[in-house]
């Protein structure tokens, strides 16, 4: 897994951003931006060259599954990796996620361990 | 109230807080709240309906929450401003998301509103129900908290 590749982090709330960002800095990632919504996300992708997202599924506007959908949707960003953070291991939403193409998913609160564990799996795949 | 309501919000918080913070809570006893007064400087409160309705309120005293806040941050946080306000709520997010989890596990299916988060000195906490108040202290290294659970069966 390289350390260095670029994270995009979504979130409406710059908390959980911060505590998501704070767990890739303990991983050992640093180059990590942020959207605060999807159709923020979707700007950056446009942008800028991102290696994976972690995206949060409950946001205003553009939620994370529409996101989701989004991204797999697009030809140049159909393969990226994507992550989902849920507050709900309720397993509807893993089911909508997984149908959508979901690389994997973490359920808060999780350890930099679990996250990296996740993150493991998707590189190897 | 039945206790199987209890439980999996003690369990819920002690693992949100040693998962996201790095910080041990231990539980003390609980008991019957009487009056509507935060046990804390900060408080966050959600409300819960489905099989049946509530309210859960975590309330953290100043101490306490400045380090567990600098722990999920990674940096030192020195007074209660809007980022420690965000924080809570989404640590009484996280537990409330965890102990749903665990009820679901019982048959107990609930769904949850956005929290709010009330800052001060001897502010109250306003449960939505009129029904018994059960309190829940927690020690830390850094001070202490206090869950509240008040349901209406």
């Amino acid at each position: 897994m390289d350390l260095s590749m670029k994270i995009l982090v979504v979130d409406d709330f710059a908390t959980m951003r911060r505590i998501v960002k704070n767990v890739l800095r303990q991983i050992g990632f640093t180059n990590i931006v942020e959207a605060d919504d999807g159709s923020t996300a979707l700007g950056v992708l446009k942008k800028d060259k991102i290696d994976l997202i972690i995206s949060d599924w409950n946001m205003p506007k553009v939620n994370g599954l529409e996101l989701l959908k989004a991204v797999r949707g697009d030809e140049s960003t159909k393969n990226l990796p994507f992550i989902m953070v849920t507050a709900e291991a309720q397993k509807d939403s893993v089911v909508q996620a997984v149908q959508a193409g979901v690389s994997n998913y973490v359920v808060k609160p999780f350890t930099a361990e679990a996250l990296k564990e996740k993150l493991e799996k998707v590189f190897s795949k | 109230m039945d206790v199987k309501y209890i439980n999996p919000f003690i369990n819920a918080t002690i693992n949100v807080l040693e998962t996201m913070a790095f910080t041990k809570a231990e539980a003390g006893k609980p008991y019957l709240k009487k009056d509507q007064v935060a046990q804390g400087d900060v408080t966050g409160v959600i409300g819960l309906i489905g099989g049946v309705s509530g309210t859960i309120s975590v309330s953290f005293t100043e101490k306490s929450i400045l380090s567990i806040v600098s722990n999920m941050f990674g940096e030192e946080m020195k007074e209660l401003n809007e980022e420690i306000k965000d924080a809570v709520g989404e640590i009484t997010n996280m537990i409330s998301g965890q102990a749903r989890q665990e009820l679901e596990g019982m048959g107990i299916s609930l769904k949850a509103a956005i929290p709010s988060v009330i800052v001060g000195k001897n502010h109250s906490i306003n449960h939505i129900t009129k029904h018994p108040i059960i309190a829940i202290p927690f020690n830390t290294a850094n001070g202490g908290f206090t869950i509240e659970v008040c349901f209406e069966k």
